[in-house]
This record gives C-alpha cells, structure tokens and sequence, in this order.
C-alpha cells in the first residue's frame, strides 16, 4: 500500500528518503513524525536509518542505490560514510563517486537491475554505477528532461514518468527498463515525481498533497496491492520450487 | 511510423522521432486528459480557483443627465455614447486591479437604454497554479447614478457666471486687427479657458470663470500686440467672517490705434526721440512693438507699448483713404535692408487711377518700394495733396514740407479682379464668438464685415511673414479649375504657397460639423 506523509509541512518526501527493497534512508528531522512514518511499514523488514549526507537532510536528492549498492557524492563526510556503512546491511555496498553532478538523485534513477543517466554523466561514473549497483545503465532523457532522477521513480514492478512524456518515449522507456511505465503526477499534480514519491516492490510513501486519484494510479502502477514482503517470499519459493523440481 | 519516419529523413536528411501527447489523470477527479501545466482538467481547475476573485463585479458610475456625460475620477466628465468604444473603454478603466490579470475580451451586454445598468462582459487569462493560464468570463454591471457635473450646476444655479472679463478693444474703423489676433489666439489656444467670447463693438470680450486665466490672455495680449490695460473689481459678496472677499474682475484692454500700413504724424517730442525721424512715417509692423518708417530716407525705429503709452499720438490717414495710383516711372536711387525688411529707395512718378487719362496731374514723391514697383505696376497710396487732414501734431511743424503722395504698398487689385468670387485654396479657422445682439449693426454693418475680413485674407496672402505667425489650413472643399490654369498669363496676384498649409486635425463626425458652425459664427 503507498502511503501519504510528510517532511516537516513539506510534501516532497522524495527529497528527504531514499528507499529500496533493501533499506531505507531518512532526513534527521525536528521531529519523528517523519521516521516513525517509515518505521511503522518498513521496520520489520528493512532497516531504516536516519542519516544525514555532506550536512543536509535533501539526502533522496544526493544519493542513489538499489538493494545492491549505494551511491553517496564526493561531499559526503568520512563520518557520515561510515554511519552508513555501520548501518545498512551487509550485503549492500557503499561507495563515494568523485562526480561532478553531485545531486546523483536528481541524476540517476534505477531499480535493481536496470538504472537510467544524467546524459552529462561521466563515464567513470556511469561504470561505477553498473559495477556498485549492479544495473544495466542507459543514458537517457524523460520528457526533454535529462534530470531522469527527478522526472521518475520505477521499481521492479513498475514505474511512474513526467506527465507530459510522449507515448513513444513511455514505449522506449519501458522496452528499456522492462517494467510497465504510466505518465502521471503527485501532490496535487506535480510533475516531479521522484520529489513526491519514493517506492520498492512493495511499497510507497507520497507527499500529503497526493490525491486519491493519484494514489491509486501509484498503487496500480507499482502494483502494490497484491504486493506485500511475504507476498514476494511466497512468489519467489514457488518459482525456486518450480525450478528446482 | 517507419513510413513516416522514412519520408520526414527523405524530406529534412535528419530522422525527426515522432511524438505523441500521451494523456495522464487528472490528478483531482482521475478523467482522461491531455497533460497540462497545473496537470488538473479544467473543470477542477476551475472547481479549485476563482480567477475573478477579488476583481471587482459592481461598479457605480456617475452620470451627469445635463450634459450627457460620465465622470472619470477625479475630476475628467467625458462624454460617450451608449454601447460606444469610448464608453467601454471608460467602464474597463474604471475596474480596479484589473491589472493583475490579462483581459482578453470586453464587449456590452444588452441593457435597457432606461435601466440605469450597464453590464460588460470580460474575458480574462490568470496564470493559476505551476504556470497554466485559465480563462475566464464573467459579467461586471454598472450602475449608473445620476449626478449632476460640476459645470452643469454652476450653470443651473447662475447661467451668469463669469468671474472675470478680458475687454479687448480698439479705436479704428475696421476689424482687421481683430481677425489677425482671433488667428494669433487660435495658434496659441490663448482663449481655451474661456467660457464665453463675446464680439462688441469695437472689440471683443473674453469671458472667464477664473482670474487666473484672464490674466493669461492679458500676459499674452501683452506679447503680442501694443496695449494699455487697466483693472477693476468689483465686489459681489463677502463674508466678514471667515474674511473671504468676492470679486468680479474687469480687465480693460486698449490696442494702440496705428495698425500696420497707417500714415502716423509723428509728435516732435517723440520725432526728436527717435532722432529726429519723420515725423510723417508709415507704420510698417505692429507687433507688442510698432515699426515705424519714414519712407523719404528709409530710417525706420521701434517703438514699445511702454513709450507709446507715455506719448500717445493717432494715425493721420489709415488704410481706408489709401488711393490707387499707376506707376510711371521709377528710379531707384538706394537698396537698404534693415531690421524690418528690405527697401530700396527710389524716386517714383505716378498718376492716380481715377485722373490716369482725364488729366496730367503727375506727382514725383520717393517711395520705399523701389524693389517691387515698375513702371505700369499700381500702388497704394495717401494722397496728401488731395487729403484735407486735420490733425493738431501736423501743424505744430511749421514750415514742414508735405509730400503729394506716401506710396505704401503695391497694389494687385486689377489682377484679383480676375479671380473675383474664387474660392481659395485654403482656410482659416474661427473662434467661437457671441455676437453683441444689443449693437444693432444691421445689413450694413455685416458687410463692411466681410470686406474686412476679404482684406485680411488679401493681406495675408501678399505678406508671408504675417502668415508666418498663424496656422493657415488647407481646404478640403477647394477644387482647382482648369481655367485658373489656363489663364495664367503674366504675373499671378500672390497666393499662399501650398507648403505653408496645414492639414486639420478631423476625427469624428461631431468635429467636422463644429468647426462649420464656426465659419458661419465668424462670417455673420
């Protein structure tokens, strides 16, 4: 189920968390409201850690990550890093990337296995991307936009682009990604969705603004209905017991 | 696709991906829609803002039923008619912070003429929320009270109601000083304030609502003709105590009685003033100065409003005894050019018309016209020798030499005589005189009228520097005739070249028909 909160009387949450399948990252805020939020849904499952990158709380816009890696820019202090490492698990790798487009956020955009860039991005970066996250990488733009990470969020399951992208690029976009893509908005008609919206397989948070409309858009798309933790478990054990027998 | 793709790369070399507006939710009522900046369908972006909030819906106007017309605030009445572009143009004014939005469209809506309601309906763009731009309509009513301007109740209360009266006057036999300042203030707009202009006899008077403004025409009466004024008030009311005082206000104008072309007797004490001038000079120009010039030797002098007050002296002989002589014979002895204009000095033997084959009365006089008379050329002159004058100046100098005959201008009656009755190719404009009923004039008055004012144009035409100081118009009524053109044969009578017209200002109907009530006003 996605649900609706808000960052200290500011609906674009996807500024101030980072979520994965794997983790999830939030703004050291004034009060807890915010984190105990994210607690609640993803507490049993995942980690959610308060953190802060190079001093600010805008941590969705500056980092980027899978359940594979994680992706902090060259600003992140060594303390901050570390804070990191300690508390995500283990599997996940953190990396520092000496790149010039330091709000990586804004920049990239992935699921765990494919990730879209900035078209400016350096080359080094964009192989340290495929490396840490693990990901295929395609430079591309969304809409005429090239802040990708802005103008998207999709996960495994499902994605949601800018408005006003063409039914040819929504085609493209989605032969490239392999997941279904749908144009929409949130809070209240927003068109920068990675702002508004952060989700995983199975689910999402929105800014408080989202409509009912636009709620069950994100809910359709990132089909997080039937999704649940243990749903994928199950899913996942049939398949293996598919394969295995 | 492909195909389409294959003729766009054939048709610009370059392959142009194609793009189709996909269509997303509204994000309010979740219909169908083509994605827009606010991303909401209209009918929920209407749902959500008022672009006319705060844009006014009722607004009272004040109409004055006397005269028709509406005020705009402060203190402008303008006139307009209903369903007019002026009056919308007036209602749109009127709506305040109209400026935060953009109006597309404005047009009336159909209102009883009776109703007291105006009702305008405006189209309006807002940029609302993320940069989308609604429109919208809506019907803004005007109520129309009635009120009474300012003017208008002056009016009804005292139709007499000037404060202040500019009379202008002048001690001659004609008018032509008259039209050429009715001209002068018409060029200048001195008299707009006026509320009333009233033609007396002798003069005129310029009625005002307001001191001030009389004596702006007496400032500029003063720059431009020689005058003597005096003032008077009268008190009409006052009121001890809060000590305010009621006056109406008289301003006594007096134009110096020498006007150009007229033969003047110089007094001695003033002759011995300008150096021994004269004393029988012509006056040459009047303008707040006179320029006088004695025409035996070419010494000219100006003499100011201020010396002339002081030593007052009449013309002997003025334009109406002027008589007409033929040229026999001109010798020119001297060319000057002074401050007034150029002269030569010649000695000229003529006859005048009326003896030209009785009799040989030839008289020999100088004359200052050397340059433009030629023998067979007739000019204008006074004839002293025939003239019985009587005036106290001229025989205070004893043993003064009289000439025969002072030339004073050339004469083109007998090629105008041709063109006699022709319209000419230009115009005039007129101020809007009262004639004073109580001075019965008659038939006889009217037209000595109008041949004063036929000489005045005749002067105007002869003279380009006073036509240099008025606004001459052309005439869009006039049609040249080809005879005209065919007849030329010599030399023309002077005419105002065309370059010198102006074109009138003509914008409405109302205009045209105002500026003909005029001509009517000054020819009668």
């Amino acid at each position: 189920m996605a649900t609706r909160c808000q960052f200290e009387n500011s609906s674009d949450i996807g500024v101030f968390s980072k979520l994965t399948n794997a983790y999830c990252l939030v703004a050291v805020g004034g009060s807890e409201n915010f984190y105990s939020t994210f607690e609640a849904e993803l507490a049993d499952v995942i980690p959610v850690v308060k953190v802060s990158i190079a001093g600010t709380r805008v941590i969705g816009r500056m980092c980027v990550g899978n359940k594979n890696g994680l992706l902090l820019p060259n600003s992140v202090t060594d303390q901050e890093l570390l804070h990191i490492r300690n508390c995500l698990p283990d599997g996940v790798v953190v990396q520092r990337v000496d790149e010039r487009l330091s709000a990586l956020g804004n920049c990239v955009t992935c699921n765990d296995y494919v990730s879209l860039i900035h078209t400016d991005l350096d080359r080094e970066t964009e192989e340290l991307i495929a490396d840490v996250l693990n990901v295929e990488v395609f430079r591309q733009t969304i809409a005429g936009n090239i802040l990708v990470g802005s103008y998207s969020v999709f996960s495994n399951r499902g994605g949601l682009v800018h408005p006003h992208t063409s039914i040819e690029d929504l085609d493209e976009l989605s032969s490239l990604l392999q997941v279904p893509l749908v144009a929409g908005t949130v809070n209240r008609g927003s068109e920068v969705i990675g702002a508004g919206l952060v989700a995983n397989d199975w689910t999402a948070f929105c800014g408080l603004d989202t409509t009912a409309t636009e709620l069950s858009v994100v809910e359709s798309v990132f089909k997080l209905r039937e999704a649940q933790p243990s749903a994928i478990v199950n899913e996942l054990r049939a398949s293996l017991i598919d394969t295995l027998a | 696709m492909m195909a389409h793709g294959a003729a766009a790369a054939a048709a610009t070399d370059m392959f142009t991906p194609q793009h189709t507006a996909g269509r997303v939710l509204c994000c309010m009522c979740g219909i169908s829609m083509p994605p827009n900046a606010a991303n909401m369908c209209v009918a929920c972006l209407r749902s959500q803002v008022d672009i006319t909030e705060g844009l006014q819906k009722q607004v009272t106007l004040l109409f004055c039923t006397e005269c028709g017309r509406y005020l705009q605030p402060p203190r402008t009445w303008i006139k307009a008619q209903l369903e007019s572009k002026e009056l919308l143009t007036f209602c749109i004014k009127r709506l305040k912070n109209l400026n935060k939005v953009r109006l597309v469209d404005a047009g009336f809506v159909w209102t009883e003429p009776h109703s007291k309601r105006l009702k305008v309906k405006l189209k309006i763009q807002k940029e609302v929320v993320n940069g989308a731009i609604m429109e919208q309509s809506y019907v803004v009513e005007y109520v129309v009270v009635d009120n009474m301007c300012d003017s208008c109740s002056r009016a009804a209360a005292n139709p007499d109601q000037w404060v202040a009266v500019v009379q202008v006057r002048q001690k001659v036999d004609h008018k032509r000083t008259f039209f050429f300042l009715e001209q002068l203030i018409l060029k200048h707009s001195a008299a707009d304030q006026a509320i009333n202009i009233k033609q007396m006899h002798d003069g005129v008077d310029f009625f005002y609502s307001n001191r001030s403004h009389a004596l702006k025409l007496l400032d500029f009466l003063t720059n431009v003709v020689p005058i003597k004024s005096r003032h008077d008030k009268q008190l009409v009311s006052h009121d001890t105590k809060s000590n305010t005082y009621n006056y109406k206000f008289t301003f006594s104008v007096e134009i110096c009685p020498v006007c150009r072309g007229d033969l003047v007797c110089l007094p001695q004490k003033v002759a011995a003033g300008l150096g021994n001038i004269g004393p029988l000079v012509l006056c040459i120009r009047v303008s707040n100065n006179l320029l006088l010039l004695d025409p035996h030797n070419l010494r000219s002098a100006y003499v100011d409003a201020s010396q002339y007050r002081r030593l007052p002296y009449r013309p002997l002989l003025s334009s109406k005894q002027l008589v007409e002589y033929v040229v026999l014979d001109i010798e020119i002895e001297s060319e000057v050019s002074a401050v007034g204009g150029n002269w030569a000095l010649a000695d000229a033997q003529v006859v005048r018309s009326s003896d030209f084959g009785k009799n040989d009365t030839i008289f020999t006089t100088k004359t200052h016209l050397g340059h433009l008379l030629h023998p067979g050329d007739y000019a204008l002159g006074y004839d002293l020798y025939g003239a019985n004058v009587n005036d106290l100046e001229l025989d205070k100098y004893k043993g003064l030499v009289i000439p025969d005959v002072i030339l004073v201008k050339k004469s083109y009656e007998e090629k105008r005589q041709k063109r006699r009755g022709r319209s000419r190719p230009w115009k005039l404009k007129n101020l809007p005189m009262e004639v004073d009923t109580t001075v019965a004039g008659g038939r006889q008055e009217e037209e000595k009228m109008a041949g004063d004012y036929e000489k005045f144009l005749e002067e105007l035409e002869e003279d380009p520097e006073l036509r240099s100081k008025i606004a001459l118009y052309k005439d869009p009524t006039y049609r040249e005739s080809s005879e005209i053109a065919s007849m030329s044969d010599g030399e023309e009578p002077p005419s105002v070249p065309l370059e010198e017209l102006l074109a009138e200002l003509r914008l409405e109907e109302y205009s045209v028909k105002g500026s003909d009530d005029d001509d009517d006003m000054s020819v009668s």
